[in-house]
């Protein structure tokens, strides 16, 4: 099988994900939807691994998992304390950033 | 007493009694005025002694220099405060001290009521002291600030009841003419500098012959701008007039005898300049012609006695500045009328002021009438100066106004003939207006309301007027015998260097023809005025209004400057906020214009956001893209 | 230490000593405010004392390394000019203490507060004339603006924020230009002599003259706001209405001498060439503010930006003065300097006094003062006097000289500015007869006159405007030298230079 593939695979899931967080209201699917743009990135590296025959790749998707990992425990925290303090999941709610 | 030493204290003693009476407050009420009074006799006993003693010196001698302090001293700019006593202005330190001292005595029954007199008193001195520098600065500048310094006098006088609108507004008037004014002087001085290097009186002299004639001219045409502002000359002339809002010895002093005749001591003080250029010569007779009969014609339609002794004393000026305009001779004559003017004039003002007091300050003459018998002194005294103005033999006006018009015809071809005739004129309305205040006054049945109790008024007032009245006849002949002045002011103005044009008349001629005229404007005035109604008529011819209007001098400089003057500032001062300031305003506020825009962008969407970074990301990599292409 | 570091030095510890007072005893940090800048007068008098008057160049002189590596020094030195300069403020900040005695209380901030900017300006004040290294005198000249910015916005009255903020926006753009240029002048010095801010090491530089027109222009804009001079001036009137009477003086009689003295020592000596080249424009610029100033002064209501205005006036005669380049214009711009320091502190301090007492500032509101309150009324008549420039004043030496040094060479202008005296006897007169003459009108029968303590304020200033009126010769004994060296260094020379006989 062409090893192109994959790269088409991932920018596809990429696009899904970008496309997800841009349209999505609720912070648990924009979440998902960051969770897939990292995934995507991740299968980008381990084609690149692959196609250069060393391990590099390899290594910068276990970062970027351990990134993902820090990345859910953190954003799911803020998701929840939102969630507590004005009963919503989302986005378009938060958006104290304006004043 | 060194003389030589004591010319400062002819500045100094009145400049510190008067800084004592404006310090000390309320607490000098008492004596101030007998302060003033006794420090003003002293300057005139000084200058008496002065003149003692430069009269028993031989003339090359005669004229003494003080060096105060060093003033200013930049580069090659310097002047000394120094102070110089000649033949001119010992003439002047005589006629101001002494005046001034009979004027201080007069003042102090005149404003007995007045519980400001103490203040009164201090302006009074300040003015004896700012005249007397003004005539004995041996510069230009030390003549200037004296010359600031009367007219800063002259402002706190007349608007000495300044609570009174208009009296502040005539005061103000007063100081801006005057500004003008200076102007010229500043602008003469400048020019002196820099043709000279120097703004001394003997080095101008000594440069004189050898400056340019436009350089001459434009120095003349200055300093005559400066007379003309000093001395309410055409076309300056229009604060005199409401310059008498200030107290009647006020007007007599500073108005009729002393400061407005600076502009005279300027032009003969400056004779070198105008000697050397007939241009700048024309334009001095062209003013004094002009303001002459100007001044004699505003004086007949005038029903406010101190206004028609104000247009009396604009038209005698203007007959002394056309004097000056006349070469060296007139010089002399120029001196010796201010001499007699400033008898006869000031003791006018004085009854002037007595009749006043004696009616409770009316001042409007169709009021009077028949007051000589109710106050026969003033009358007296008043006739007296009345026939010295006129010219009648053998008082004062007659030795000194004579002389005028007779140089006038003899100034050659048809100059000599229009000066002439102007001066004959204006002799004749002379005649005419002062006549008329006379019958006004003095005779004629009584038109005052019975509220008024006229009476003589007391001896402090009366006495200065005798004085002066003896004055106005005597000072004619005893200056103008064996030509005392004219030898006495030869050193200064090159008097004796009198080039002899034919002569057109003969004096006696001069005089009869003089006299007759005088006598058709007496006759005229005392027909006319047989009967006189107590409110001035409305229905009068075209002349009388304009003459009331002061032949439209305010009209016009309301017209010209003052309306235009405002329509400018506030002009200016819109432009200046709207647009100068509103550039600057525009710049501030198109930058918060922007920036409202860009914050637009700022909605605080995380997924605008996101969207926005997505679309920058792909804007990045399709340029890299395409770069490397 | 020299004796001027010292003299810049006092008020600064003066701050910090009331810095450390208690803040509830508003009396005592008025009295130690005063005690100081007392402090500071005298040393300046002992400076004036000790300063060789016939010696034009810089006089106590030191340096000390600041920033090594761009050979940046602290680095001061007077010579006539600038002591004149230093001598006055010193003699000004305690008069502004005595006379706004309460002027700091009902501000935005504490009385403490309002002390220590005060005299940390004191000390800046000193500084930036002292100063002989042109970044040091730019770094003190970019940080006067800080206090001053907080004494308008934070004591001043009306739209005093505004005012504040627009002051210090004219400022800061001068000053960005000013350090652009000042950038400018170090690298060429770099490429000459190795880099020096040393401002008569700087006036040996041979610079081309396109580039010394751009120089020129950016120190020259820098200073023309400050002065300020048509038509850069429109933040004084704003700043002088808001600012507290105190405050306004030093604003106008101090900080914007800045510009007139910045102008002689840094764009006539830096750039002779420029300053050549721009001398006809100059003279023009400065012909507009004498009339400009004087004819929008006659259509004010507000008090405050009269006296605004009349300055921008008196900032047109300066600075013709100084670009006329002879010995009179400068030697009587420096006088002017001087003079007309006393004489708007005279203006703003009365006005100043008026105002809180009838609590307005508009014309219209007053009338009849001089029966009400005479001596007051006596203080404002003089200040206005000098502000026409009356002879018997000290600012009558100045601008005759100012306009006889112009007549020497350019007539035009010198005329023209000669009829400004007229317009200077109609706004003097016009706010002396509406506020002082008259009938007393409603709201001002129950003014008081001035206390003891205003009084003892104001005396000096007019005494030191009436002496200086009639001996200025140690004022100008002590400008002459400096002015010869200043005018060597531009290559100037006076068409009448010999005095004639």
């Amino acid at each position: 099988m062409d090893i192109s593939n994959y790269l088409y695979l991932s920018a596809a899931l990429f696009t899904i994900g970008a496309v997800g967080v841009v349209v999505r209201r609720n912070a648990i699917v924009v979440f998902m939807c960051v969770e897939l743009m990292l995934n995507a990135a991740n299968l980008a590296f381990v084609t690149f691994s692959r196609l250069n025959g060393n391990l590099d790749g390899q290594v910068a998707s276990f970062f970027t998992m351990v990134v993902a990992a820090c990345e859910v425990v953190i954003g799911l925290a803020i998701i929840v304390t939102i969630f507590r303090s004005r009963r919503s999941a989302s986005v378009d709610d938060a958006s104290l950033l304006k004043r | 007493m060194n003389a030589n030493n004591a010319i400062v204290l002819l500045i100094a003693l009145p400049l510190f009694s008067s800084a004592i009476l404006l310090l000390s407050g309320r607490k000098s009420d008492k004596w101030g005025h007998l302060l003033a009074t006794a420090v003003s006799a002293t300057t005139f006993v000084i200058g008496v002694y002065e003149f003692f003693q430069m009269h028993s010196r031989p003339s090359t001698d005669r004229p003494l220099t003080q060096k105060l302090f060093e003033w200013i001293s930049v580069g090659g700019f310097q002047v000394d405060a120094s102070l110089l006593l000649d033949q001119l202005s010992i003439c002047f330190v005589l006629l101001i001290t002494g005046v001034g001292t009979l004027i201080h005595i007069y003042s102090i029954e005149y404003m007995s009521h007045d519980h400001n007199r103490r203040r009164f008193f201090a302006y009074l001195n300040l003015f004896i002291a700012a005249m007397l520098l003004l005539v004995l600065g041996d510069s230009y500048l030390n003549l200037y600030v004296g010359w600031e310094g009367v007219g800063l006098a002259s402002y706190l006088l007349i608007g000495f009841w300044n609570q009174k609108p208009a009296y502040a507004t005539a005061a103000k008037k007063a100081f801006v003419a005057n500004r003008v004014g200076d102007v010229g002087l500043s602008l003469a001085i400048m020019i002196a500098f820099t043709q000279f290097g120097t703004v001394t009186f003997a080095g101008v002299k000594a440069g004189a012959p050898h400056a340019s004639p436009a350089a001459l001219t434009a120095l003349g045409a200055m300093l005559l701008l400066a007379a003309a502002g000093k001395s309410a000359q055409f076309p300056l002339q229009s604060w005199l007039g409401d310059a008498m809002a200030g107290p009647t010895p006020v007007s007599a002093l500073i108005h009729a005898a002393t400061m407005v005749t600076a502009g005279v001591y300027l032009i003969t003080r400056s004779n070198f300049v105008f000697d050397a250029s007939p241009t700048a010569q024309a334009m001095v007779v062209t003013v004094g012609a002009i303001t002459l009969l100007f001044g004699a014609i505003i004086g007949t339609a005038k029903d406010d006695i101190k206004k028609a002794l104000a247009a009396s004393t604009m038209s005698q000026i203007g007959y002394m500045i056309l004097a000056t305009g006349l070469g060296p001779i007139g010089y002399a004559f120029a001196i010796l009328h201010l001499l007699t003017h400033g008898f006869f004039k000031a003791g006018m003002f004085l009854g002037a002021g007595s009749v006043m007091h004696g009616m409770d300050d009316e001042v409007n003459m169709r009021r009077y009438g028949g007051l000589a018998k109710a106050m026969p002194i003033t009358a007296v005294t008043f006739s007296l100066g009345y026939l010295a103005i006129l010219g009648v033999p053998p008082f004062a006006g007659f030795y000194s106004k004579d002389k005028i018009i007779e140089t006038a015809l003899n100034a050659g071809g048809a100059k000599g003939i229009l000066l002439g005739g102007a001066t004959l004129l204006g002799a004749a309305i002379t005649a005419f207006y002062m006549t008329r205040v006379i019958v006004l006054t003095f005779t004629g049945a009584k038109r005052w309301d019975s509220k008024a109790h006229p009476h003589e008024s007391p001896i402090l007032m009366w006495l200065p007027m005798a004085i002066l009245a003896i004055g106005s006849v005597a000072s004619g002949f005893l200056l103008s015998s064996g030509s005392a002045l004219v030898n006495w002011l030869q050193p200064i103005v090159n008097a004796g260097h009198h080039e002899h044009n034919e002569e057109l008349l003969k004096p006696a001629v001069v005089s009869s023809l003089a006299l007759g005229l005088v006598l058709v404007g007496v006759l005229t005035a005392v027909f006319k005025y047989r009967t006189v109604p107590v409110d001035a008529p409305t229905k009068v011819s075209i002349f009388t209004t304009a003459a009331r209007k002061d032949l439209y001098q305010d009209s016009f400089n309301e017209a010209v400057l003052m309306h235009p003057g405002q329509k400018l500032t506030t002009g200016l001062v819109y432009t200046d906020e709207q647009v100068i300031d509103g550039t600057v305003r525009g710049v501030g506020s198109s930058l918060s214009i922007i920036s409202t825009a860009m914050r637009k962008i700022q909605n605080g969407y995380v997924r605008s956001y996101a969207l926005v970074m997505v679309l920058g990301v792909l804007a990045l990599v399709t340029t890299i893209w395409l770069v490397t292409l | 230490m020299s004796i001027v570091t010292i003299l810049g030095l006092i008020p600064l510890l003066g701050a910090v000593l009331v810095a450390v007072l208690p803040k509830a005893n508003e009396k005592l940090t008025k009295q130690v405010a005063l005690a100081t800048s007392l402090v500071v007068a005298l040393g300046s008098i002992w400076l004036a004392y000790k300063f060789n008057g016939s010696d034009g160049n810089f006089q106590f002189v030191e340096s000390h390394q600041w920033i090594k590596n761009f050979n940046i020094n602290y680095a001061v030195g007077i010579d006539g000019i600038s002591l004149t300069l230093i001598v006055m403020t010193a003699i000004l900040v305690p008069i502004v203490f005595l006379a706004g005695w309460n002027e700091s209380e009902g501000g935005r901030w504490s009385v403490k507060t309002f002390y220590i900017l005060l005299l940390t300006l004191e000390t800046m004040m000193i500084g930036v004339f002292a100063a002989t290294d042109v970044f040091l005198f730019y770094v003190i000249f970019e940080a006067m603006l800080i206090p001053v910015y907080f004494l308008i916005g934070g004591y001043g009255r009306g739209e005093r924020a505004a005012a504040a903020m627009k002051f210090l926006m004219y400022s800061l753009f001068g000053g960005l230009l000013m350090l652009a240029a000042v950038i400018g002048v170090y690298i060429i010095s770099t490429n000459q002599n190795g880099g020096t801010f040393d401002v008569t090491a700087l006036s040996h530089l041979t610079i081309d003259k396109p580039t010394q027109n751009w120089l020129f222009l950016g120190f020259f804009i820098a200073f023309a706001i400050k002065a300020p001079l048509w038509p850069f001036h429109t933040w004084l009137p704003a700043a002088a209405k808001s600012a507290t009477a105190g405050t306004s003086t030093l604003l106008l009689g101090v900080l914007d001498k800045i510009g007139t003295y910045g102008m002689i020592r840094f764009c006539m000596t830096l750039f002779p060439d420029a300053t050549k080249t721009f001398t006809p424009i100059i003279i023009v610029l400065a012909v507009i503010s004498i009339l400009y100033g004087a004819f929008l002064a006659i259509g004010q209501k507000d008090i405050n930006s009269l006296i605004a205005f009349t300055s921008i006036s008196h900032f047109g005669f300066i600075t013709l003065g100084i670009f006329a380049m002879t010995s009179q214009g400068i030697s009587g711009a420096s006088f002017y300097m001087v003079n007309h320091g006393f004489s708007t502190a005279a203006l703003f301090l009365v006005a100043g006094w008026m105002i809180k007492r009838r609590d307005s500032s508009q014309i219209s509101d007053f009338g009849g003062l001089q029966r009400v309150t005479p001596v007051m009324a006596w203080s404002f008549f003089l200040a206005g006097m000098s502000a026409l420039a009356l002879p018997g004043l000290s600012s009558f030496i100045s601008e005759f000289l100012v306009l006889v040094g112009t007549f020497t060479k350019y007539p035009l202008a010198a005329i023209l500015g000669t009829t400004g005296i007229v317009l200077a006897a109609l706004y003097v007169l016009i706010v002396v007869q509406r506020t002082l003459h008259g009938e007393t009108t409603p709201g001002n029968e129950n003014l008081t006159d001035l206390t003891v303590r205003e009084k003892v304020a104001i005396a000096p200033v007019i005494a030191i405007l009436v002496i200086l009126g009639f001996f200025p010769k140690p004022v100008l004994h002590v400008i002459n030298p400096t002015t010869a060296v200043v005018m060597e260094h531009a290559g100037a020379t006076d068409p009448i230079a010999k005095a004639g006989k």
